[in-house]
C-alpha cells in the first residue's frame, strides 16, 4: 500500500501533463489573485472574485460566439468581471452594504444568471490556439507547462510585474495601501478612500474576468455554470497564504493547482487512490496551509473594515 | 419626520426596489426572446394554485427557514458562515447513520435522530470555529471550503455498507445510496385539503419565534448582538468572542443539521424519498443563506423570505413548460436580495448627510 502510493507519486511527478495542469489551474489563480491582492491591499475583502471568474468565464464564451476571434473573448471576459465588480463596488464601497453580503448575493445570483443564459444563448467558443517559445519549450518536464500554452497564458507574464508596479510604484498604489492600512489617516490627507477601494475591485474584476475567459479558452472551451467551482474562493486563500505579499500569493497559487492537478494526474495515471480523499485534497491543503499561515502574517490593518467618514 | 411617514416611506423604498429587481428579471426574459407574464403565471400556479402545490412550498420552506435562523444567530454574533450547504448534508449523513446503525424503531427515534442530525451540522461547523479561533483562518473561507468536504466526506460514507451504504437487499442495483427509513420512523406528513407536507413546518415556525425572542430578549442574545455589533466593546465587558462565537457557529452549523435530518425524515419525493443520495443536499443550503441574507439577518422576516423563495423554487418546475429556461427563477432570487440591500442603505446615507447638515449648520 504504501509503496504503491510512493510509485504513484513518482509517476504523477514524473508525467508531464502533472505540470501542464498545473500550469493551467495556477494560471486561473493566477490571474483572479493578483486582482484580489490588490484589492485586499485597499482593504476590500473582495469575496465576489468567483462571480467574476464565472461572469469572464461566459462573457468570454460569448464574446467568441459573436466574433469568432479569442481576443473578442478575452475584451468581453474582462468586462464580464469589470460589471460584477462595478455592482459590488458600489454596493459596498458607496452604499455602505456589507460587503460580504453582496459579494455572497453576487456569486449565487452569477450562477443562475449564467446557467440561464447559457442555456438559452449556448454560446460556443474554441479553444486558443497554443503558442511555443522556441528553446524554452523544451525543457523536460516543465517546458511545456510554461512556455508551451495557449497563448492568454503568457499575459500574465506582463500582468503580474505590471500589478507590482501600479501597488508599489505609482502614487496610486501608495493611496491604495494607505486606504488598506489606515483609512482615517488616508482620508485626512486627502484621499478619498472608498473611491480608491472601487477602483481596485474594478480591478479585481477585469483580471478576474480575463482569467476566467482564459480558463475557457486554454482548456474546455464550452461554457458550464459549473466550471469555477470555488476557484475563486481559493484565489482568496492564495492571498492569504501570501501573507499579502505578491510574490508569495503567486506561491500559493502554485501549491493550491499543484494539489488540484496531483489530484487529477493520479486518477489520469489509472491509480485507484481513495478518490473521495483526492477529490478533498486541495480544499484540505487550502485550509491546512491556511490554518498555519493566517496567523502568522500580518494582513493590512484595516481589511474588510468599511470605511464611513466620521465613524470609527 | 413623524413615525408614520418613515414607515410609509420604508414600505415605499422597499416596494421599489423589489418592482425593480423583478423589472430586470423581465427585461433579462424578454432579451432572450421569452414572455414575463406566462413565467408569473406559471410560478404562481406551481407554488400555491395547482392542487397539493403549496403543501410542496411549505414542505421546502421548512428546511430553508431552518438553514436561515442558524445563519441569522452566526451572523449576528458577527461570524459570516457560508457553509450551510455542508453543513447540512452532514446532518442528513449524521441522522442516516444514527437511524440504521444505532437507533431503533418508534417515535422517540424519529427525534433522536433530529437530534443526530443538528449535532451533525454542529460537529462539521464546530470544525470551522476551531480554525477560527484557535488558528484565525478567516470562517468565510473555511465553512466555504468545508462544503467541498462534507460532499466528498458523505459520497466515501455512501461507499461502506458500515457507514451510510444499503446492504445488497434493499439497495437493488443502484450504487452510492442508504436504505430506506422504515415507515414508523418518518416524520409525519397529515393530509390537510389535499396538501400534505411535514409537521417539522410547525417546529421550524416555533424555533423562528423562539431565535427571534432569544435574539431580542435574552442576556445570551444581547451578549451575542454586541459582539456582532462592536467585539472590542463586547470583549472589554466580558463577552468572549471565542466562547460566543464559536456556540454561534456551532449553533448555526447545528440548524443547518437539522434541516438536513427533517429533509431526510419528512422530506418525501422532493428529497431522496427518505433515503441519502449523492446531491442530496440539492442547494438548499445555498438557498437558505440567501433566504437569511433576503431577511437581512432577522428571524422574522426568514419566515416570509422562506416563504418566497420555496415559491420560486416550487414554481420553477412549471416555468419550463412556458418556454423559458426555469433556471430564471435563481437569477430572480439573486436579484431580490441584491434589490433589499439597497433600501436601508440609501436611508443610512442619506440620514447621515442631513445629521452633518444640521450639525454644521447649527456651527
Amino acid at each position: 500500500m504504501l509503496i504503491d502510493f510512493f510509485s504513484a507519486v513518482g509517476d504523477v511527478l514524473s508525467s508531464e501533463s502533472t505540470y501542464i495542469n498545473g500550469a493551467l489551474f495556477a494560471a486561473l489563480l493566477a490571474f483572479a489573485a493578483t486582482g484580489e491582492w490588490v484589492a485586499e491591499r485597499s482593504g476590500t475583502l473582495n469575496i465576489s472574485v468567483e462571480g467574476m471568474l464565472l461572469s469572464g468565464a461566459f462573457a468570454g464564451a460569448l464574446g467568441y460566439h459573436l466574433a469568432d476571434s479569442v481576443v473578442v473573448g478575452l475584451v468581453f471576459g474582462a468586462f464580464g468581471g469589470l460589471i460584477i465588480a462595478v455592482v459590488q463596488a458600489q454596493m459596498s464601497h458607496r452604499l455602505t452594504a456589507d460587503q460580504f453580503v453582496v459579494g455572497l448575493t453576487l456569486n449565487i445570483l452569477i450562477v443562475g444568471l449564467t446557467g440561464f443564459l447559457d442555456r438559452e444563448i449556448d454560446p460556443r467558443a474554441d479553444r486558443a490556439s497554443t503558442v511555443e517559445i522556441p528553446v524554452l519549450v523544451d525543457i523536460p518536464l516543465f517546458g511545456q507547462a510554461l512556455f508551451g500554452e495557449p497563448w492568454p497564458f503568457y499575459l500574465l507574464y506582463g500582468l503580474v510585474p505590471l500589478s507590482w508596479w501600479l501597488v508599489y510604484r505609482t502614487r496610486w498604489g501608495l493611496e491604495l495601501r494607505a486606504a488598506g492600512e489606515n483609512p482615517q489617516s488616508a482620508d485626512v490627507s486627502g484621499i478619498d478612500v472608498n473611491l480608491r477601494r472601487r477602483q481596485s475591485i474594478y480591478y479585481a474584476g477585469l483580471t478576474s474576468g480575463l482569467g476566467g475567459a482564459y480558463f475557457l479558452f486554454a482548456q474546455i472551451a464550452a461554457f458550464d455554470d459549473s466550471i469555477i467551482r470555488g476557484q475563486g474562493f481559493i484565489a482568496i486563500a492564495a492571498v492569504i497564504f501570501g501573507g499579502w505579499t505578491l510574490w508569495g500569493t503567486m506561491g500559493g497559487c502554485v501549491v493550491f493547482a499543484g494539489a488540484l492537478s496531483f489530484q487529477l494526474s493520479l486518477q489520469g495515471l489509472g491509480y485507484e487512490l481513495n478518490t473521495e480523499l483526492l477529490q478533498a485534497l486541495p480544499y484540505l491543503v487550502t485550509i491546512g496551509t491556511m490554518a498555519i499561515f493566517a496567523r502568522r502574517v500580518r494582513s493590512p490593518a484595516a481589511l474588510a473594515q468599511p470605511f464611513i467618514r466620521g465613524l470609527k | 419626520m413623524t413615525r408614520g411617514a418613515r414607515a410609509a416611506e420604508w414600505v415605499v423604498l422597499y416596494a421599489l426596489s423589489i418592482v425593480v429587481a423583478l423589472a430586470i428579471s423581465s427585461v433579462i426574459v424578454k432579451a432572450t426572446g421569452g414572455d414575463w407574464w406566462p413565467v408569473v403565471e406559471a410560478l404562481v400556479d406551481g407554488s400555491i394554485k395547482a392542487p397539493g402545490r403549496w403543501g410542496e412550498t411549505l414542505g421546502i420552506a421548512a428546511p430553508l427557514l431552518l438553514v436561515a435562523l442558524g445563519t441569522v444567530i452566526s451572523a449576528k454574533a458577527g461570524l459570516i458562515n457560508i457553509g450551510q450547504e455542508g453543513q447540512l448534508l452532514m446532518g442528513a449523513a449524521f441522522a442516516v447513520f444514527f437511524s440504521f446503525r444505532i437507533g431503533g424503531p418508534g417515535p422517540l427515534n424519529v427525534v433522536l435522530l433530529l437530534l443526530f442530525g443538528a449535532l451533525g451540522g454542529a460537529v462539521w461547523a464546530s470544525v470551522a470555529g476551531l480554525l477560527r479561533f484557535w488558528r484565525g483562518v478567516p470562517e468565510v473561507l473555511s465553512t466555504l471550503l468545508l462544503v467541498f468536504v462534507a460532499v466528498q466526506a458523505v459520497g466515501y460514507g455512501l461507499k461502506w455498507q458500515w457507514l451510510l451504504l444499503a446492504d445488497e437487499a434493499s439497495r437493488g442495483n443502484r450504487n452510492l445510496v442508504s436504505e430506506q427509513l422504515a415507515k414508523d420512523n418518518r416524520i409525519p406528513r397529515p393530509d390537510i385539503f389535499g396538501n400534505e407536507f411535514p409537521i417539522t413546518v410547525y417546529v421550524a415556525l416555533a424555533l423562528a419565534l423562539a431565535v427571534a425572542y432569544v435574539l431580542a430578549r435574552t442576556v445570551w442574545g444581547f451578549r451575542l448582538r454586541m459582539l456582532g455589533h462592536n467585539p472590542r466593546a463586547a470583549q472589554r465587558s466580558g463577552v468572549s468572542s471565542t466562547v460566543y462565537g464559536a456556540t454561534a457557529l456551532a449553533i448555526g452549523g447545528a440548524f443547518a443539521g437539522l434541516a438536513g435530518a427533517a429533509m431526510f425524515a419528512g422530506g418525501g419525493f422532493s428529497f431522496g424519498n427518505y433515503r441519502l443520495v449523492p446531491g442530496f443536499s440539492d442547494f438548499i443550503g445555498w438557498t437558505g443563506l440567501l433566504v437569511a441574507l433576503m431577511a437581512r439577518e432577522r428571524a422574522l422576516p426568514a419566515v416570509v423570505a422562506a416563504f418566497v423563495f420555496a415559491m420560486l423554487r416550487t414554481g420553477a418546475g412549471f416555468v419550463n413548460s412556458t418556454g423559458v429556461e426555469s433556471r430564471i427563477t435563481d437569477v430572480v432570487q439573486g436579484l431580490l436580495v441584491l434589490a433589499l440591500l439597497v433600501p436601508p442603505a440609501v436611508v443610512f446615507l442619506r440620514d447621515r448627510r442631513r445629521a452633518r447638515a444640521a450639525a454644521t449648520e447649527r456651527v
